[in-house]
């Protein structure tokens, strides 16, 4: 803090200097670096701390330090698996404290996403615990020379039936506790029952909020490395294709500060046409870098946009020899052809972007052979490979510092940034951040590509669903950028993104269905795919809840009777067939009633051209789901086309609840995520370009459009827990359209729903 | 040289005159809860109090600071204990934490001039600044806490 000058020393560091120097920077930033900085300093396992599994580690005065493999971006992710472990372990809540941990390899594969990590953690975290506590019994038994049988322990203490008792405390000063767990006692660690925990479950407040309301919480962009410079992309006039043919600096030698701009040439192809410039600060790089002509040759993509994308795509939904068969039972394909009367249509989602609050950015620094990139990443394991196909070098020699993520959403899944970053630090052999500006971050999204979904569907004679056909063509993120997880289609070989498809196998029973998934090659290329938060049923069940209210009233049936009537949970809609997927459509109905209950729906008195509208999700896949119903009442103004949403009501059930307050957190953000998507965030392609450059053309929800929210889950539940973060998106833009068309009678089959739609939809 | 005075405390800096008061404070003091969201005075992300109101630090320039009193999260309060950030930790407001510096800057200089804002004057006051994780509605009810609270105390 004294030094207030700008760093000057452009020289290149020897390597021993460096690494002082970087030693020393490693220390500032695990200090205000790792999380929770405003608590404590960063506390590795030393000689003296019981550390019997790669979880966690206790040092003598029971300060315990829980290892966090995810990443937090606002789900406070942090404090509900070190729920999981502290209730095993019976250590009083105190004194535990989490830690984002660096990659490596032996934390296997790091990636957060698909609302994944509690589902996935839970287990072992629990063990990890339950590991810990058996090892200290141990201990104690030993050290009393008595059976562990007769021993147990709680609140941090091991008690002996005869009612001695010692501490963890106490037992881990004396050391030589046994560690080691082998691998068929970790699987047969009893856990305990729900009825008995303390810990979980319980409204704990979040670990890694207190740094977040007094400016010491530290994100990728908060990163100082001794000697750093200041990178600022300047970005090709197309997404992708275009490519630099001359830079012209000389505008940009009078900017103090300047230093040079890097032609990117990225051999691992994920930038087409990248300049860096450098500079002492990031306000000289902005300087520098507007003043810098750069010629491009835009290549064949200036002309892409999302009509584009969407001619491309029903050229491909009209080919029946596109895409996969994810699902195909019966025999969809005859009965649809023979009847005249079915309900064909088309929904459509435009492009949307991420825009994180922390613009992307990374920073870089190559030692010794060691590529180290400190940023708040997704998927880290990814960013590993990516930098080391960037850079020819062994993935191994790559080490991703996590930070705190500003905002994550999906779009830290996809680690390209870290690739100029690295480049950049690479050519001028010093530490660089990359910044991206607003414009840039927009420019460089990976983008929740534009779906196109066409469906139909017959009713038999009864009224019920006889058959549907559901094309989802999209772009599919997994294939650009995590092909090893591809899983195949119904012919058991071709391969197929499922997360551009989850939430299109629905809970419905139904004979006939045929789904198939279509990737669609022109938006692959002109507009490459991301994750976006609720990923593919953010956009599957847009299309199917609608789908499912227009056959409900083509079946002349309430929407909310023709649902349950399709829930009946029979065959492979029982659910069982993983452990997270028990009960099946029964409790998908059981949250479809009690919102129907709670909201009103059907017996409410409303005023003119309102109404509630109803729909379901179990994102974020037929495996894992997280059952949710939703109802939304809206009004409509016939003359404008303007929709109101006055009231939300929505129920959750995602099994065992373990944070009650982080649960209803969640699904406030997500809900309000929904009506941001459904309403206000309308992505604009066009020339080949992301068109919005800021925050007045790209418009997320703000406080004054917030409606009134009733979010409630099932608190009794002792089914495996599932996702939060993103299921309660799903269901509320169809829920909208619904209310919208019980409402005035429009049907709007594209999101964003506008007033200009609604308003074309009222004719039809 | 130009002098500033951030947090009660003065500093030299020699930076052009055009430099954002936000990379000055970011950069140079390393001061980092104030945050970089649009670099345009659309996300108040960057804001901080220039004696006591809410400005965009993205869109005041370094020779516009002059001798007026800068105040960021960090100085908000020594103990980081201001009543705005204690309701924040007790109604669990910030996800991933981003912008609420701005958050509570923002509403910080709207409770000092309005200690009693009613649901209206609420919003008009935080429309300027996103939240993207859209927390917004703890953001209020933590507001609306601290309201209550200076209505209980008899603030005027």
């Amino acid at each position: 803090m004294n030094d207030l000058t700008p760093t000057t020393d452009k020289g290149v560091l020897d390597r021993r200097g460096f690494l002082v120097g970087s030693l020393a920077s490693i220390g500032l930033v695990a200090g205000f670096g790792r999380m929770p900085s405003a608590q404590a300093d960063v506390i590795l396992p030393g000689a003296e701390d019981f550390a019997p599994n790669l979880w966690f580690s206790m040092a003598p005065d029971m300060t315990t330090t829980v290892y966090i493999t995810k990443a937090e971006m606002g789900q406070h992710v942090g404090t509900p698996l070190a729920q999981a472990l502290a209730e095993e372990l019976e250590v009083p809540w105190e004194h535990v404290r989490i830690e984002h941990v660096d990659s490596a390899p032996k934390w296997g594969l790091m990636i957060t996403g698909g609302s994944t990590s509690v589902n996935t953690s839970f287990d072992t975290m629990s063990r990890a615990g339950a590991a810990g506590r058996m090892a200290l019994i141990k201990a104690a038994a030993k050290h009393w020379q008595v059976p562990e049988g007769e021993c147990s322990a709680a609140d941090g203490t091991v008690k002996h039936s005869s009612g001695k008792s010692i501490t963890y405390g106490e037992l881990i000063t004396q050391g030589h506790i046994g560690n080691a767990i082998g691998e068929s006692d970790w699987a047969a660690i009893k856990l305990k029952e729900p009825a008995n925990y303390k810990i979980v479950g319980k409204p704990i407040p979040a670990l890694d909020i207190p740094p977040k309301t007094n400016g010491t919480a530290r994100y990728g962009i908060d990163v100082f490395l001794p000697g750093m410079l200041y990178g600022k992309p300047i970005v090709p006039p197309t997404r992708t294709g275009s490519r630099v043919t001359a830079i012209d600096d000389s505008g940009a030698k009078g900017v103090k500060g300047y230093v040079k701009a890097i032609k990117i040439d990225d051999p691992s192809k994920h930038f087409d046409g990248w300049v860096v410039v450098t500079a002492e600060t990031y306000h000289a790089a902005s300087q520098a870098a507007d003043a810098i002509k750069v010629s491009y040759d835009t290549g064949p993509n200036a002309t892409a946009s999302t009509q584009t994308i969407f001619e491309a795509a029903k050229k491909l939904s009209d080919d029946p020899k596109s895409g996969v068969s994810s699902v195909n039972e019966g025999h969809a394909e005859d009965l649809l052809a023979k009847d005249a009367n079915k309900l064909d249509v088309v929904y459509t989602t435009d492009p949307n972007f991420h825009a994180t609050m922390e613009p992307v950015n990374a920073t870089a620094v190559l030692v010794d052979g060691t590529c180290h990139i400190y940023c708040g990443n997704q998927f880290q394991t990814s960013g590993m490979q990516m930098v080391g196909a960037a850079l020819g070098m062994d993935p191994a020699n790559v080490i991703v510092h996590q930070q705190f993520l500003g905002g994550g959403f999906g779009r830290r899944l996809y680690s390209d940034y870290m690739i100029p970053a690295a480049l950049a630090a690479k050519a001028m052999e010093r530490p660089v951040k990359l910044i991206y500006s607003r414009a840039d971050d927009f420019a460089f999204d990976c983008a929740r590509a534009p779906s196109y979904q066409a469906m139909q569907g017959s009713l038999d004679a009864d009224g019920k669903l006889a058959a549907v056909r559901h094309d989802v063509v999209a772009g599919w993120p997994m294939a650009m950028i995590a092909p090893f997880f591809m899983s195949t289609g119904a012919d058991g070989k071709t391969k197929l993104d499922d997360s551009a498809l989850d939430g299109a196998d629905f809970w419905y029973s139904l004979p006939n269905h045929h789904l198939r998934a279509i990737k669609n090659e022109h938006s692959q290329e002109v507009l490459p795919p991301g994750w976006l938060r609720a990923v593919g049923p953010g956009f599957t069940t847009w299309a199917v809840e609608s789908f499912i209210d227009e056959m409900a009233e083509k079946a002349k049936a309430d929407p909310l009777d023709f649902r349950l009537k399709h829930l009946d949970g029979a065959g492979r809609q029982a659910g069982g067939d993983t452990v997270s997927n028990r009960g099946g459509a029964k409790r998908q109905a059981a949250v479809l009633q009690m919102v129907a209950e709670r909201s009103g729906y059907g017996k409410k008195t409303l005023p003119a051209d309102t109404a509630i509208g109803l729909a379901v999700s179990a994102g974020q896949s037929h495996a894992v789901p997280t059952f949710a119903a939703c109802a939304v009442e809206v009004s409509v103004d016939r003359q404008t086309g303007d929709v109101t949403v006055h009231k939300i009501t929505q129920v959750l059930d995602a099994g065992l609840p373990i944070n009650p307050d982080g649960i209803i957190s969640q699904m406030e953000s997500a809900t309000l995520w929904g009506v941001s998507i459904a309403l206000h965030e309308q992505g604009q392609f066009e020339n080949g370009r992301i068109q919005p450059e800021n925050f007045d053309s790209y418009t997320p929800l703000r406080m004054s459009q917030v409606p009134e929210l009733d979010v409630s889950y099932v608190t009794d539940s002792t089914e495996f827990p599932v996702g939060l973060g993103e299921p309660p998106l799903n269901a509320v833009a169809p829920a909208i359209a619904n209310a919208i068309h019980r409402a005035v009678g429009a049907r709007v089959r594209s999101l964003p729903i506008t007033a200009e739609r609604v308003k074309a939809a009222m004719g039809t | 040289m130009t002098a500033l005075k951030i947090n009660g405390q003065k500093f030299d800096v020699d930076l052009p005159g055009d430099t954002p008061l936000l990379w000055v404070i970011r950069e140079h003091l390393q001061l980092t809860g104030t945050k970089f969201g649009c670099g345009a005075g659309l996300c108040g992300a960057c804001t901080v109090h220039q004696n006591g109101e809410a400005i965009r630090s993205c869109q005041t320039a370094l020779s516009d600071v002059g001798d007026s009193e800068i105040t960021t999260i960090e100085g908000l309060d020594p103990q980081g204990q201001h009543p705005l950030q204690v309701a924040w930790v007790k109604e669990q407001v910030p996800q991933c934490g981003y912008c609420q510096s701005g958050q509570i800057m923002q509403a910080a200089a709207l409770l000092k001039q309005t200690p009693k804002p009613s649901d209206e004057e609420i919003v008009n006051a935080m429309d300027g600044n996103l939240c993207r994780c859209m927390a917004y509605i703890r953001i209020k009810k933590a507001i609306k806490s601290v309201a209550a609270a200076n209505e209980q105390a008899g603030v005027q």
